[in-house]
């Protein structure tokens, strides 16, 4: 995601899509979540000015958005980082050894589950099954999947990231 | 419609797709077209096989041949061998053991009959494949009540965990009067181990589609909703193709085959909260609220979303649909058993060869899905139990493994059917943690709103936690014991009132494990870390040092010729040093 990169500039225009959002959505019955949904994959993350926003958009008080934000798991009032690595914990992946994974990652990432390293890069997550087990265990970073892991992979896997951002921004 | 002589049918499901598929389909583009063979032969990305574990997968049709663990410099080999030449390429092919042969043989395809069949993404497939035919019945040959009748004499029952059966569901909700009424799909799939449903909207999304129409038309409701998980883009992204699709030839919408009945399907995204796969919680979510569950009654029958009369059904539930209306209730009687009828599809995983997705007739035995579909336990290791029903379920012991798989013989045992999560445990695995895992998840989601479950699956974490930490105390697994018959008892929603069914159905097989790490602070599994500690062997150990400089803490010393110790106060049990022994001199002590 974009999010981290972002000037001022753009952060109208971000405005304007979050206003698109609003109208499209603002005569369906329920359609909070959904407007979150959409709200979060342009900002990244639903900070209270946000929430504000769409709170006077569909007309709903702001302490129910936040009751709902903060009831679902999938809402972050927390930016993510860049990549975000979501290890499975799902329970074929944690028969084989998916919290192994897990703690390996929160020392070679230096961070707790939840959060963010302090360049933004990657944020470290624990999920569901995300429907790969028989490749279990498995992490997926962004929409990629990884599998059948070993301690050594995940070095591969950070590593691999950390180029790749070093590319995106020559 | 063009005609092409031979088909490759590329997994896109989930697992396959991680293991690199979708590039394979492109060799395939490439590599046809080198051969000048683009108009003979059509690449088909599919839903999921089921054989995950040896993806990608790939089938060539018209042999039907199943080529396992393709790698893209695979393909040119089997464009120029099996394409061209017309000679299969032996060594992919699976079923060259017995194992891949019996993991077809003993399945019989009913939900899934169209998953890796036909292309998701195509509605003429779908057609092709009968698609559509039994709305066409329903719409221009039955009465609402004959279709419900129809479904009662199936005895098709809920696939989601409770196993209601689905007719008499669909009865209550036709003699709840009112102006509007709502069919709904349960696509939430909270089952921490489990993709069946995702399989099926990923591989067949026509087909739910079509049940729910057909729904709605039983009960007289003109609006359905999908409540699907965030966390399955393919899936949404099928299903919002498939609506689109059905809209366009007008079997959604307004005045579905002339007939005058109108029904159209909006999709609805969860966001990870495992609660509103319950379903007053659900319904609560697909009014864009907190998803907490509310009391019933009333039920969603007489009052469910927008307090209005509402069925819901699992994804399962509604594949099953289409084929019972064209193939009739009788045939699908006569599959499984007395009380539990067709087939029933399940993700297996965990400590099995054959991981992956299976669908068997009911009765089946647990031992045929493990040793005869499942391939056994890997490098030689013994069955101890296992789980299905995931937080809500139990476990299956190995003395019993010949139960049969149906509602009442799982629930008879301690276990359940739940949604289709089935997790294979070895000799390695420690059923105290597991029990901590499933109670850990529960604790998390647990939504709050009624005291026995917020703070009394709590409570029973604490304990677990104790135990599992060398801890435990005596009378902790009587305390365990009391508090999962109050929140049983008095839990408000589905969640809390089978969130101890892990521990209980652990304790009753496993008994004397819970024992060992209370007072012997033992745990034979040896997997509970702050119980177990490793040790060098002095005969094996060639004192070559390479663990010392492995250990990340140095606590390990020893000089040569003398053996090597590991200093037990700094050794943080990492495993490291065992790992990297040559000598496999290092052991891990329970
Ligand atoms: C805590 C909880 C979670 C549930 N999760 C699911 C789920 O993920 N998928 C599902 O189909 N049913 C789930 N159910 C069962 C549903 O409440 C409901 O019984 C089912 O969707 C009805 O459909 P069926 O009759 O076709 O099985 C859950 C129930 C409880 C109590
Ligand atoms: S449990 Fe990890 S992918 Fe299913």
């Amino acid at each position: 995601m974009s999010v981290n990169k972002c000037c001022c500039e753009c952060t109208d225009v971000r405005d304007a899509k979050l206003q698109e959002i609003i109208d499209k959505y603002k005569d369906t019955k329920g359609a909070l979540i959904q407007v979150l949904h959409e709200a979060q994959e342009l900002y990244g993350y639903l900070p209270l000015e946000v929430q504000k926003k769409i709170s006077e958009g569909l007309n709903v008080p702001l302490t129910e958005i936040y009751g709902v934000v903060t009831f679902y798991t999938q809402f972050s009032l927390k930016p993510k980082g860049k990549y975000r690595i979501q290890v499975c914990m799902g329970t074929a992946c944690y028969v084989k050894g998916s919290g192994m994974i897990l703690d390996k990652l929160k020392e070679k990432l230096g961070i707790d589950v939840g959060d963010c390293t302090e360049d933004r890069l990657f944020s470290l997550h624990a999920c569901r099954c995300i429907g790969a087990c028989g490749l279990a265990p498995a992490l997926m970073v962004n929409d990629e999947v990884y599998g059948r892991l070993t301690e050594k992979d995940l070095d591969d896997i950070i590593e691999k990231y950390r180029k790749l951002d070093a590319e995106s921004n020559q | 419609m063009q005609i092409f002589r031979a088909h490759v049918l590329v997994c896109g499901g989930t697992g396959c797709t991680s293991s690199n598929s979708p590039k394979i389909a492109e060799e395939f583009e490439v590599q046809l077209k080198k051969n000048n063979l683009e108009n003979e032969v059509k690449v088909v990305k599919t839903g999921c096989f089921g054989l995950c574990a040896e993806g990608p997968v790939i089938v060539v049709y018209p042999e039907g041949a199943m080529y396992t663990m393709v790698k893209v410099e695979d393909v040119k080999e089997i464009v120029e061998e099996h394409l061209l030449k017309g000679r299969l390429v032996k060594r992919l092919l699976a079923g060259n053991d017995e194992f891949d042969y019996n993991f077809f043989k003993k399945q019989m395809r009913v939900a899934l009959r169209n998953c890796g069949r036909i292309n998701p993404e195509s509605i003429e497939e779908y057609i092709a494949f009968d698609g559509y035919q039994a709305l066409a019945k329903v719409l221009t040959e039955m009465t609402p009540e004959q279709v419900i009748d129809t479904i009662k004499r199936s005895g098709l029952r809920g696939r989601g965990g409770a196993g209601f059966p689905t007719g008499l569901k669909w009865e209550f909700a036709r003699k709840s009067q009112d102006d509007q009424k709502y069919v709904c799909c349960n696509a939430d799939e909270g089952d921490p181990g489990a993709f069946m449903d995702r399989s099926i909207l990923e591989g067949d999304p026509h087909s739910v589609l079509e049940a729910m129409a057909i729904a709605g038309y039983a009960i007289g409701a003109n609006q359905g909703y999908i409540y699907i998980r965030a966390e399955y883009p393919i899936a949404v992204n099928r299903l919002r193709i498939a609506i689109d699709q059905a809209k366009e030839y007008g079997l959604l919408g307004k005045n579905i085959f002339g007939t005058g009945f109108d029904f159209d399907i909006e999709i609805r995204l969860g966001a990870g909260a495992f609660v509103c796969g319950e379903e007053t919680a659900l319904m609560t979510s697909i009014e864009g609220k907190r998803g907490e569950p509310r009391p019933r009654p009333p039920f969603p029958a007489v009052k469910g979303l927008w307090q209005k009369p509402t069925i819901l059904n699992n994804v399962e539930t509604y594949a099953n649909i289409p084929v019972i209306i064209l193939k009739g209730p009788e045939w699908f009687a006569s599959i499984g058993t007395e009380r539990s009828k067709g087939t029933k599809v399940f993700a297996v995983g965990g400590k099995i060869n054959n991981t992956g997705l299976v669908e068997i007739p009911m009765g089946t035995t647990l031992r045929e899905i493990v040793y005869d579909i499942g391939g056994g336990i890997p490098n030689g290791k013994k069955f101890k139990a296992a789980q299905t029903g995931g937080p809500s379920g139990g476990c299956i012991p190995a003395s019993l493994i010949d139960t049969p798989i149906d509602y009442d013989s799982l629930a008879q045992v301690g276990s359940m059917m739940g949604s289709g999560g089935l997790i294979i445990m070895d000799e390695d695995t420690c059923m105290v943690d597991i029990a901590k895992f499933f109670l850990e998840f529960t604790v998390e989601e647990s939504c709050g709103k009624c005291p026995p479950c917020r703070i009394g699956t709590k409570r029973m974490l604490e304990i677990l936690e104790r135990i599992t930490g060398g801890k435990g105390e005596e009378g902790d697994i009587e305390k365990l014991e009391i508090l999962a018959k109050n929140i049983k008892a008095a839990a408000l929603c589905g969640l809390g009132q089978t969130a101890p069914n892990p521990v209980l159905s652990t304790l009753r097989y496993f008994r004397d494990e819970y024992i060992a790490h209370v007072r012997d602070k033992k745990c034979p599994a040896g997997v509970c870390k702050s119980m177990m500690h490793y040790v060098i062997n002095a005969d094996l150990c060639k004192s070559c040092g390479i663990c010392a400089r492995n250990c990340p803490v140095g606590a390990i010393k020893g000089e040569r010729k003398v053996p090597y110790e590991i200093d037990q106060e700094k050794c943080i049990k990492c495993g490291a040093c065992m790992e990297k022994c040559p000598f496999k001199a290092i052991f891990k002590n329970a």
